[in-house]
């Protein structure tokens, strides 16, 4: 595959006249994908794509195009002919851009995962064998993930991996159900049936009556995948350097107001422990790490190679959207073993669904419980809970009601498919906070 | 190109119950002008072919970008491969699901062609708008766009099925922001709605050519308003706010996929069940939702779904009372029920799922004066910017962009922040009047997110404004 993209290149970079300079980014992917509803198969498959982008550049003028390959040489370079050449007509019609930017420093790199999966229908049959009986519903998603920059500056880039992610859920009845995860690069049977047997035990406790919680101000837990739902509503404008330097970054308050979180926070953009590529579409290679909000003060911001120019300060080789791929909050102090009893009365939430800003000034967010998500009281679990609706603002969250985070932290890999299979990951504690504001 | 692989097709179907080849061929173009400056233009074509095979009562597929009778030979082994490891293990014995097979065409009506216009003119013309944006130095960032799609698509059955669709698809869009100190407030042109099938006749049709102006003062007049206040109110919605309470509160809970229960580890369940079909109260005697790919400019219009089911108008919701589930061919055998022809996929590379395409509120016969004068208590809100619902549908909570106060039948007060909550079921009883044709607005969304893969898909949705009674309603800090 590598050889393939790199072949592309040097022909797209063969048909470059005068001062043209042209990069590529390339994006490919093999994967099998197994839909499960009720421990059965709702939909198999398997997906193969390939997918390049072409800049053609002169001077300060440039276009790009993105096209599928077939994974035929000759077919593909006919293609990358045909588009060059529209680019290149393309060229004259367009004003200079005063906020063009590409990696003119030749930094080449290569990263090779190891191919260790199984067949995904043996994982399959796996999963299938173990559940029967259960209510389980979710996707397996399987195979290699591969990305490449080139440049005719000679710069070249890859990256290829190959993993998996199990993302599923068991269900007792309506919406009371354990949502669980396994992912990694090797997959293990025993791991999906310990798995699949501590869900079953969370079963048990959702079947219990559950309890219906009246609107309020609550002490909750919120376990390291809920954390990482309100940090991705946080990813979405908070940390990039247009949002901040337009006024319209959810953090806001904190850039202009006094507002701040809690000393013992900090985020930050952690590439080198990440599982996403450290190259961008510019060619740019990301720092290892970008410390984002540090003892809860903001600290930097994630700079995309065109706000860099714009703005006219150094890019830390974000992508286009400036969003977060690898973050990381620091671990707190609380053991995780003495969370329920820390806890002692109040709400231990496993998850949270559809996060969404209700006044992005002020960055507070409005959102649901959903899964397991239990009743504690005097540090024991006692009951499910039926969903419930919260809205916040971050700095209540993790600024004043604060009570700590946790010294553990999960590293989750991100199940998301859209397009293509997510390379993003987070590292993240749990969190205690109190005075939850729950209001439906 | 379509022809050779149509022959590959022919010529290496394999002996199965069922096969089928889905080809999309998408070309597409942005185009945005950002405080100014043109962004880089970006243009992208995408080609490939879904392969399906139900073969002793397995289902696989396989998806492929290499379209030469060699990749078409591999994708039906693999699809073929899946089918037969699948068998005994699928959630229906797809061997005895009826799997259509269709002739025919659609291609969307067309009146000015994207190319009718040369690049430099679409961008003097975006320039010119982003210009008028510009109004304030208050105004921090602004930009004018147009993303235009076009898709090709050719559906082959086993059994001599063939369609061929051609859609075009235009989503304009402008974008202002002010701020003075501590407050950001961003006006769009009905809160990223406005997109619809057709040329660039879009344009006017939508009022692209007229919005800068307003959107730029509005954004203004947030700055200084008060917040929305807190309580129990009165609420008229604008097309543009009412296409997404349509959309979280009726469309996604109707699919009957969630009701039978694909959808739950990802997009979530639904409180709908499938006894509730014919007998139960949605909304008020004013609720009529329809299901119609038919409209020639709404955003998801079809001659038949990706599964090669013919478009039909049809009535989910009859005077507030349910009748029919958004539920395809194979939803609606599983489930034994009527549905609709809304089987869609994002692309060539993901399997058809039931989805909405044009999801609509029937027009009714009060106008906005009307409305407005009916209310003592209340408040008017346009342009949705936030969206948040259990995974049941049935907690919500969304925001606006603007808000209006009503009081004693009179539009007052600008305020901003305004969101309101509710629950799906009480929320739509509580439907009190329903505006006429004049107060009727077709817009849509290109992001409506679902499945396993996931995939993102262009949703249709028109409605005239409506009011409701008794809305808990909320500001910001």
């Amino acid at each position: 595959m590598q050889e393939y993209f790199d072949e592309l290149t040097e022909y797209a970079t063969s048909l470059l006249t005068g001062d043209e300079v042209l990069t590529t980014s390339f994006s490919a992917e093999d994967s099998d994908f197994v839909r499960f509803n009720q421990a059965a198969v709702r939909q198999a498959g398997r997906v193969v794509q390939k997918r390049m982008e072409i800049s053609l550049i002169r001077g300060q003028r440039h276009a790009s195009v993105g096209m599928t390959l077939s994974g035929g040489l000759e077919l593909d370079r006919a293609h990358v002919r045909k588009q060059t050449i529209s680019l290149r007509e393309l060229l004259p019609q367009l004003p200079e851009d005063p906020y063009l930017l590409y990696s003119t420093d030749v930094r080449s790199s290569e990263t090779h995962g190891e191919n260790s999966l199984p067949e995904a229908s043996d994982a399959t049959s796996a999963i299938l064998s173990s559940s029967r009986g259960a209510d389980l519903v979710g996707l397996y998603a399987g195979g290699g993930i591969h990305r490449g920059f080139g440049n005719s500056l000679g710069q070249r880039n890859w990256f290829s991996s190959y993993s998996f992610n199990l993302d599923w859920s068991l269900y007792h009845r309506q919406d009371k159900a354990v949502k669980l995860n396994q992912s990694g690069f090797r997959w293990n049977a025993a791991k999906f049936d310990e798995k699949l047997a501590g869900g079953k035990e969370q079963l048990a406790v959702l079947s219990k009556e559950a309890r219906i919680l009246k609107p309020g101000r609550y002490r909750v837990f919120l376990s390291p995948a809920a954390v990482w739902e309100i940090m991705g509503t946080l990813s979405w404008g908070g940390f990039g350097l247009k949002d901040h330097r337009t006024k319209q970054t959810s953090l806001l308050q904190m850039i202009e107001g006094a507002a701040r979180l809690d000393e013992s926070v900090n985020i930050s953009e952690n590439t080198a422990e990440g599982v996403a590529p450290n190259f961008q579409g510019a060619g740019f290679i990301r720092p290892e790490r970008v410390p984002l909000i540090e003892r809860g003060c903001f600290q930097s911001c994630l700079a995309s190679p065109r706000s860099a120019k714009e703005y006219d300060v150094q890019t830390n080789g974000a992508s286009a959207s400036e969003s977060p791929q690898s973050l990381d909050i620091e671990e707190g102090d609380v053991p995780s073993s003495e969370v329920l009893s820390r806890l002692e009365t109040g709400l231990y939430i496993n998850n949270l669904h559809y996060l969404n800003y209700s006044d992005r000034p002020n960055c507070r967010m409005t959102g649901m419980t959903r899964f397991a998500t239990f009743w504690v009281e005097n540090g024991n679990i006692s009951a499910p809970l039926n969903v419930m609706r919260f809205d916040e603002t971050l700095y209540r969250l993790f600024g004043t009601n604060l009570i700590g985070l946790t010294t553990e932290r999960e590293f989750m890999l991100d199940p998301t498919t859209y397009g293509s299979r997510s390379t993003f990951s987070a590292r993240m504690p749990g969190a205690l906070i109190e005075d939850f504001a729950l209001t439906l | 190109m379509h022809a050779k692989i149509e022959e590959s097709f022919r010529r290496n179907l394999p002996a199965v119950d069922f096969c089928s080849l889905r080809l999309v061929d998408e070309s597409s173009e942005d185009i945005c002008v950002r405080q100014d400056v043109l962004e880089p233009v970006h243009r992208s074509t995408d080609m490939g072919a879904m392969i399906t095979v139900i073969a002793g009562g397995g289902l696989g597929y396989a998806a492929t970008s290499d379209l030469s009778e060699a990749g078409i030979r591999s994708a039906l082994r693999d699809a073929q491969y899946w089918a037969k490891r699948t068998a005994g293990k699928c959630v229906v014995d797809f061997s005895k699901i009826e799997m259509a097979s269709p002739q025919g065409e659609y291609r969307t009506p067309v009146r000015s062609s994207w190319t009718s216009m040369s690049l430099k003119d679409k961008v003097s013309l975006l320039m010119n708008e982003s210009q008028r944006l510009k109004t304030d130095d208050r105004i921090v960032d602004w930009e004018a766009g147009m993303s235009f799609v076009e898709t090709r698509s050719l559906y082959l059955t086993s059994a001599g099925g063939r369609v061929e669709q051609e859609i075009s698809q235009l989503a304009p869009s402008l974008v202002v922001t002010a701020n003075e100190g501590t407050e950001t407030q961003t006006r769009t042109l009905n809160g990223h709605g406005p997109c619809r099938q057709g040329g660039l006749e879009v344009l006017e049709e939508v009022g692209f050519l007229e919005a800068a102006p307003v959107l730029a003062a509005e954004a203004l007049q947030l700055l200084g308003a008060p917040n929305c206040p807190s309580g129990t109110m009165d609420l008229l919605l604008a097309p543009d706010q009412m296409i997404l309470q349509i959309h979280e509160s009726i469309g996604h809970p109707l699919e009957l996929d969630r009701i039978l229960g694909d959808e739950r580890n990802y997009a979530g369940t639904t409180f709908v069940t499938l006894d509730m079909f014919g007998s139960y109260r949605y909304g008020s005697e004013l609720l009529n939702i329809t299901f119609d790919p038919t409209l020639p400019n709404e955003f998801a219009s079809f001659g038949f779904d990706d599964e090669g089911q013919p478009a039909t108008k049809e009535y989910l919701i009859r005077r507030g009372i349910l009748e029919r589930p958004l539920g395809a061919g194979v939803s609606q055998q599983r489930a034994s029920m009527a549905g609709v022809a809304n089987s869609r996929a994002q692309s060539w590379n993901r399997p058809p799922i039931d989805r909405m395409a044009n999801l609509n509120l029937e027009i009714g016969s009060s106008s906005l004066p009307e409305m407005i004068n009916a209310v003592e208590r209340g408040i008017y809100m346009k342009s949705n910017c936030s969206w948040s619902i259990d995974d049941s549908r049935n907690k919500f909570q969304f925001g606006c962009e603007w808000a209006q106060l009503i009081e004693d039948g009179e539009l007052t007060a600008i305020v901003k922040k305004p969101n309101y909550r509710g629950v799906s079921g009480t929320f739509w009883r509580n439907l009190r009047m329903v505006g006429d044709e004049k107060t009727h607005d077709i817009l849509g969304t290109p992001n409506c997110g679902k499945g396993e893969p996931n995939q993102v898909i262009r949703v249709g949705h028109a409605s005239p404004a409506c009011l409701f009674s008794n809305v808990e309603v909320l500001g910001g800090e």
